[in-house]
């Protein structure tokens, strides 16, 4: 009777308590969050796989979704992978993959996405809940041993043009969430729930109101169609007790007219408090944006010598082509310096602002200018190797024609005032870049055949995993970035991998398309 | 947050309202800025048909039209989702106010065009109605997918314009050996060629000193010396009345 042996995981202990969460780095066959750590290093402290044996990795199994292009990150806990799809959840077993409880819930019929996919970037865990936010706006929590809903509750109207991609963050007793929608006029916020019951326990506006900090950089009206989207999962510093949320772009996106100001806190990262939600500090990487360069990246947060000085530190390799370092406890300006191709900005001045070009705008007959909308980077994760000391980042060179056009607001409609054409002939570019952390220096590129949409693992076993538009998943030497291994797996990767072990030897899994893949030795 | 362009349910939203009175001097700009690239200045045609037709066959009527704009024609033609609903159907209507200007004349005989093209060993690479080889373009809708001036410009100097998909690449291995071919697919670590005898060939990115791809060579010969410029004119004729399978 051996399978009586391994269902023994699925008792009691199966619970993820904040404090686990806290030390993850200690149980590395797991991954409890989107990241990996509340840090955002997206790095596994597992060794097993190496520059000498990683040639020798196999799959292990496949599971497929019924959705194309799966974005997901999943969650590793006690011998259970966590999944999710648009509007849908599922527990397999992390040997087999074989299902152990699927959810899912209708999309209403005059649901629509404006301006991006019908994805879910992954789950989170706490205690004995799963949270899974949908695209019509709901945060579900799931028991984690039979998929049965505990609790939703509705975080928008998804009719206006709010949506959910989101992964949440679980930190002690909250989950926070933030929202889709910045091509649509939506007025965005970050949002935290009490863990337990659903309760909404804040909300921090990324647009202020009349009477707010920030408000004065809205001359009109426009706050209250703002953008300010909160898409992609922000960070934690539990001895701070701080979160770090990255806030997307202005709305309209191509069109500044009707919005005069720097546009607080579009194209920044805000610092807010864990227990209320108040704005600690922000850092606006855009003034007045007009290319759609949303700042939703993953806060990356590290410790390292500045000038001598030990400093606990927040990067980004932002949508705008610049690196930048900031103190986590301020928001001060620490380093800062192109990583990829751009012609908007001379520099950035000794507080981080940017030193515009003349005519970088968009305009009627068409603006030349890199990066393109979608940026030198995107919304897939960056790794971090405290190891190296090194920022990895799967960087798009790509430029773009960009037009403004008329916007007229109307809700639930596209509220956007131009876009972009591809430069003709030419062919966009697509790395592997490795960065010097604390400052932003290359130490290494590895060029990939086009411009890519997926994110970086790190591991302490020296290794860097990615992946390709054409569908290669690959690992590179995480100190020289020489290739290694390469497996073609028949779809385009836009996900995040993820490093946990299986009955203690360490495999990774990445999204390809519909399919998710599991390697391991 | 815009991040991936086949947003069809967005579309179906920007096309579905029929707005008023539409602007044809903004849809001209409009025109001018977005699509003369591949249509030409005043909708003559160049790499996308030639759009001076009363009748379009991706567009049987206005709604249909503004569709295409809006989504266009995968791979070859891009949506142009930029653009908001009265734009669009400025632009529609700019479309369709070109289907009163007299098209390029044809001055080419087709049916001397047919044997021209069995003549001179067109079938040995395109497939055109079932027949032929399968190196090249498939020829059977060309007339409808391009314009009369871009398939003289292709038959006088094929390299000038080379179609996505048929990139000729030269790969030369770390033993020296060479292959020449289209470049039929690649990514970061391999590439897929197909060389003048239809054999792939799949080669590890490791294993090469060198790949070279050039825009500017390609396997076709060019006609315009080949052929009289009456001859050339008939050819022409014969292509731009390929309009696809009945
Ligand atoms: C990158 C080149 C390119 C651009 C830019 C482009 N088109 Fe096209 N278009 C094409 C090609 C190629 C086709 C033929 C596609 C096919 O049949 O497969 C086409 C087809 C069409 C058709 C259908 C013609 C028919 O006979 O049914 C219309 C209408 C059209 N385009 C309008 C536009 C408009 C309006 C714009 C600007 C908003 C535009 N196109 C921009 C390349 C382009
Ligand atoms: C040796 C092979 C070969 C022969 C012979 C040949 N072609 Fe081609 N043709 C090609 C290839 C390869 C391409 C694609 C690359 C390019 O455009 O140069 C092409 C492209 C074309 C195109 C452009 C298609 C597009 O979508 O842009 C046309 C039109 C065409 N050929 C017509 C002809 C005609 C008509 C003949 C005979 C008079 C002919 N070809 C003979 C190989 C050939």
């Amino acid at each position: 009777m051996k399978w009586l042996v391994f269902s023994i995981a699925l008792g009691v202990s199966a619970q993820v308590p904040y404090q686990r969460i806290v030390e993850a780095g200690k149980e590395p066959g797991n991954w409890l969050t989107y990241s990996g750590n509340y840090s955002g290093h997206r790095f596994s402290p597992l060794t097993q796989l190496t520059a000498a044996n990683v040639t020798g990795l196999r799959m292990k199994w496949a599971h497929q979704f019924p959705d194309r292009r799966t974005e997901v990150s999943p969650i590793v806990a006690d011998g259970v992978m966590y999944v999710t799809g648009p509007n849908s959840a599922a527990a397999l077993d992390v040997r087999t993959g074989r299902e152990l409880w699927s959810w899912t819930r209708p999309l209403p019929k005059d649901y629509q996405s404006i301006g991006f996919g019908h994805v879910n970037r992954g789950p989170a865990i706490l205690d004995s809940q799963l949270f899974v936010t949908t695209l019509d706006c709901y945060l579900v929590a799931l028991d984690i041993k039979s998929g049965a809903e505990r609790w939703s509750v509705q975080v928008a109207d998804y009719k206006p043009g709010y949506s959910m991609t989101v992964a949440p963050l679980a930190i002690r007793g909250k989950v926070v969430v933030g929202v889709s929608g910045g091509e649509a006029g939506i007025r965005g916020f970050v949002d935290a729930y009490d863990a337990p019951t659903g309760k909404r326990a804040w909300r921090f506006h990324t647009i202020p109101e009349p009477g707010e900090r920030g408000h004065e950089s809205w001359a009109t009206d426009a706050w209250k169609t703002g953008g300010g989207s909160t898409w992609v999962t922000g960070s934690y510093d539990p001895e701070l007790n701080l979160i770090y949320w990255g806030i997307g772009n202005p709305s309209p996106d191509w069109n500044g007219d009707s919005r005069p100001g720097d546009n607080l806190f579009t194209c920044s990262f805000v610092a807010l408090d864990g227990e209320t939600g108040a704005l600690r500090w922000h850092f606006q990487f855009t003034p007045h944006d007009t290319h759609d360069w949303d700042a939703t990246h993953v806060p990356v947060l590290f410790d390292a010598d500045v000038r001598g000085k030990r400093r606990k530190l927040i990067a980004s390799a932002n949508r705008n082509a610049f690196y930048y370092v900031l103190d986590r406890q301020s928001g001060e300006f620490v380093a800062g310096r192109p990583y990829s191709k751009q012609t908007w900005a001379q520099g950035l001045d000794d507080r981080g602002r940017p030193i515009v070009n003349p005519n970088t705008e968009p305009s009627e007959q068409g603006t030349l200018l890199w990066p393109n909308l979608n940026g030198a980077t995107v919304w897939f994760s960056p790794a971090y190797s405290p190891r190296e000391g090194l920022f990895y980042v799967a960087t798009r060179e790509v430029g773009s024609i960009y037009y403004k056009r008329e916007a007229d607001y109307k809700p639930g409609t596209f509220f956007a005032g131009g876009g972009e054409n591809l430069v003709p002939n030419e062919e966009g570019a697509g790395f592997i870049r490795a960065l010097d952390a604390a400052t932003g220096e290359k130490r290494w590129e590895f060029p990939l055949h086009s411009a890519p949409w997926a994110g970086v693992l790190a591991t302490a076993g020296g290794l860097v995993f990615s992946g390709s538009d054409e569908g290669n998943f690959f690992a590179l030497d995480a100190h020289t970035g020489k290739p290694l291994w390469e497996v073609q797996t028949g779809g385009p990767i836009a996900a995040n991998p993820i490093s946990f072990n299986i009955d203690g030897k360490q495999c990774v899994a990445i999204a390809a398309n519909r399919v998710l893949y599991v390697f391991g030795l | 947050m815009w991040r991936w362009l086949a947003v069809s349910v967005l579309a179906v939203n920007a096309t579905a309202q029929v707005p008023s009175e539409p602007d044809l001097a903004s849809g001209q700009k409009l025109f001018t800025s977005q699509c003369a690239l591949c249509h030409g200045v005043a909708g003559g045609g160049g790499r996308g048909p030639s759009l001076t037709r009363a009748k379009l066959n991706h567009a049987a009527d206005d709604a249909a039209l503004r569709e295409v704009i809006k989504n266009g024609i995968p791979p070859e033609m891009p949506g142009a989702w930029q653009l908001s609903a009265r734009e669009v159907a400025n632009t529609a209507a700019y479309v369709k106010s070109l289907g009163s200007v007299p098209a390029e004349p044809l001055i080419g005989d087709v049916s001397r065009g047919a044997r021209l093209y069995e003549a001179n060993g067109c079938s040995g690479c395109h497939i055109n109605g079932g027949r032929g080889e399968g190196f090249g373009p498939e020829l059977t809708g060309i007339g409808s997918k391009r314009s009369a001036a871009y398939l003289r410009e292709a038959l006088r100097n094929p390299a000038a314009s080379t179609p996505d998909g048929f990139v000729y690449v030269t790969a030369t291995t770390n033993s020296g050996e060479t292959v020449r071919g289209i470049r039929v697919n690649e990514d970061t670590f391999t590439v897929q060629l197909k060389d003048a005898q239809g054999r792939f060939h799949s080669m590890s990115k490791a294993d090469l000193k060198e790949l070279r791809a050039s825009r500017k060579e390609t396997p076709m010969p060019g006609y315009g010396t080949r052929l009289s410029s009456a001859e050339l004119e008939d050819l022409v004729a014969y292509l731009a009345g390929l309009r696809g399978k009945a």
